[in-house]
């Protein structure tokens, strides 16, 4: 085992520059440059078609390039902007998706520490429950929840989709724990025999060490509850009530055929989302690879 | 040394009573999930199936009809096996090609290149998307006189189809559309990929497969959690599409694209027959189940876990 070890990294240092490797490496560029094509110019589509000014958006065959072909017209983001209220929108997505993620993440870290960390009869058997919430479709409970959102009075506003969040919720808690199982128990006990109480341990020593499972898991539920739709679509009505996502479709009804001032709202609702992934991309993807894998 | 200690009985009363604070310490622990539990789902749950059973527009009580919500939707709603249908049409049109361009791209980019996590950023970034900003993205780049797809089209002299007006084409442009975000299933892939032990490639390697041979009978097989964790979430994704619908295309046309959730929405949120909509969403409750509990028990004849004893 040793020696098989040993061998490979040897076996890496001489770099052989073959023909063969050249091409293949050629090839892989190739493949990966012209998949991205897909993927990317959807976005550089948007992103042009915000700045066209209506004389250039609809024109036949279409002008790629501002400035080259088309001088750019920045305008449109004040005008989207002011068409509806996007700061009401802003604001409102905002609210929602920090107090939800600040309450979703708090109330999961405490209950992934129950199921990782204590012991207690029927604990197994509850976490089953936590999983299988996860497998519900949550359109089984959409009309119960609406009508008693509607009974409490709590249509129009932002508490229907804060208010569970506080409870916690089953992915994260998932997640949370299986990253909590990594950590060794030896931490705890010798914690205990120092005097620190469960929260103690939670609050001083797993939380710490767990920093980036719980970012993770922050980031998740931000960007989900940003990026959110049925939920709002169902419970607000008011147009200064709604979240950038509704603002947005709502703006798409009302603009229908303004595809530059469109395309400029959703440009603005993407990129903050586009900026925090490019900063945050690695625990991201490592939250994601934790569920593929452990599941 | 515990030997002496419980030999008092009375520290034998502390020991218990100790043991159990920490079960009761480990129920408070885990409560905050099981008070929103019973509040906003195992509640809820329940009042769907007995709201089910009724027939009910909001205002007014429920009325009690048994049955009939259940016996009108199997039998004589022609909206609930069109939307079945339309369901069925993007699964099997989605399911397979997402999957497949998701292997494929999670094959690319595990090659060891320079500049790799740049491009896997940008094959990830559809993925973080608000579904409403992707949809009217789409519409856009589908219209038929000034979009992008049909201009390109024209360009290789095609003339492009009218994607999301015309019966034909709106289901394949919801397809193509889903091929965009696959950024999630391919995070999946390749963390699977990267989990193959190197050892079983150069194994295989000494006995002579060559790089086809190393992918069928190495890397596939070891990928078939990933694969079929995959394609689980596909199929109950699929029967839950619902943003894209509801901005693209409304159902149309011609009901072309109504998809299950957005008539289950229609019927509870546009309709207002709150009774009918809770039997939809049981009936969906129970296929989504059904699939799930057939692909598990399909699963152990072609799902290989490490370590599994067979």
């Amino acid at each position: 085992m040793s020696t098989l070890t040993l061998a490979n990294p040897a076996h890496r240092d001489v770099p052989k520059w073959t023909l063969r490797k050249i091409v293949a490496r050629v090839l892989i560029y190739l493949l990966i440059v012209g998949g991205s094509v897909f993927f990317v110019v959807p976005f550089l589509w948007m992103a042009t078609s915000s700045i066209k000014a209506p004389g250039d958006i609809f024109i036949q065959p279409p002008k790629y390039l501002p400035y080259l072909q088309f001088q750019p017209r920045w305008r449109n983001y004040v005008d989207a902007w002011n068409a509806l209220p996007f700061g009401a929108f802003v604001v409102n997505s905002l609210t929602v998706s920090v107090t939800a993620t600040l309450a979703s993440t708090f109330s999961s870290c405490i209950v992934a520490f129950g199921f990782a960390r204590l012991r207690f009869r029927y604990r197994d058997a509850l976490f089953v429950v936590v999983l299988s919430t996860m497998m519900l479709p949550n359109q089984v409970t959409l009309i119960p929840l609406f009508i008693l959102f509607k009974y409490l009075g709590w249509i129009n506003t932002l508490k229907p989709l804060i208010v569970p969040t506080i409870f916690g919720s089953a992915f994260y808690i998932f997640l949370l724990r299986q990253f909590y199982l990594t950590l060794p128990i030896e931490l705890d006990e010798a914690a205990r025999l120092d005097g620190c109480s469960s929260f103690g341990i939670l609050w001083r020593i797993i939380a710490p060490l767990s920093v980036p499972a719980i970012a993770t898991v922050a980031l998740f539920s931000f960007i989900a509850h940003w990026n959110d739709f049925l939920g709002p679509l169902i419970y607000l009505n008011d147009l200064d009530k709604m979240t950038i996502a509704v603002g947005l479709q709502f703006f798409k009804g009302q603009e229908a055929s303004d595809w530059n001032l469109l395309m400029a709202a959703a440009t603005g609702a993407v990129v903050p989302i586009v900026v925090v992934f490019f900063f945050t991309q690695k625990l991201f993807i490592q939250g994601i690879a934790l569920t593929g894998l452990k599941s | 040394m515990t030997v002496q200690v419980d030999s008092f009985p009375r520290a034998q009363v502390a020991r218990r009573r100790r043991l159990k604070w920490s079960h009761v310490e480990g129920y408070f622990f885990v409560a905050p999930f099981f008070v929103g539990f019973v509040l906003f789902t195992l509640g809820p749950f329940i009042a769907s199936l007995v709201l089910s059973f009724t027939s009910w527009g909001l205002f007014g009580a429920p009325k009690l009809v048994g049955l009939q919500n259940y016996q009108q939707i199997l039998t004589n709603d022609p909206s609930f096996s069109t939307s079945i249908l339309v369901t069925l049409y993007y699964m099997v049109g989605h399911i397979p090609l997402a999957m497949a361009l998701a292997f494929a791209v999670a094959l690319l980019l595990n090659q060891q290149v320079w500049g790799m996590p740049f491009f896997r950023t940008v094959y990830y970034l559809p993925a973080v998307t608000a579904s409403v900003a992707t949809a009217i993205l789409w519409a856009w780049l589908f219209d038929p006189t000034f979009g992008l797809i049909d201009q390109g089209l024209a360009l290789i002299g095609i003339k492009g189809p009218n994607w999301l007006g015309v019966t034909t084409w709106a289901m394949p442009a919801f397809i193509l559309m889903s091929l965009w975000s696959i950024g999630d299933m391919m995070v999946i892939y390749l963390a699977a990929l990267q989990g193959v032990p190197q050892n079983l490639y150069e194994a295989s390697a000494i006995d002579g497969a060559g790089r086809w041979m190393r992918l069928r009978h190495v890397t596939i097989p070891m990928m078939t959690p990933a694969i079929f964790l995959t394609l689980l979430l596909q199929i109950i994704g699929s029967f839950q599409v619902f943003t894209s619908a509801f901005i693209l295309t409304n159902g149309g046309p011609g009901n072309a694209t109504l998809f299950y959730v957005l008539y289950l929405y229609q019927s509870a949120f546009q309709n207002f027959r709150m009774g009918y909509a809770s039997a939809l969403a049981w009936i969906l409750f129970v296929i989504i189940m059904s699939f799930t509990l057939f692909q598990v028990w399909l699963s152990r004849r072609w799902v290989y876990y490490e370590g599994e004893q067979r």
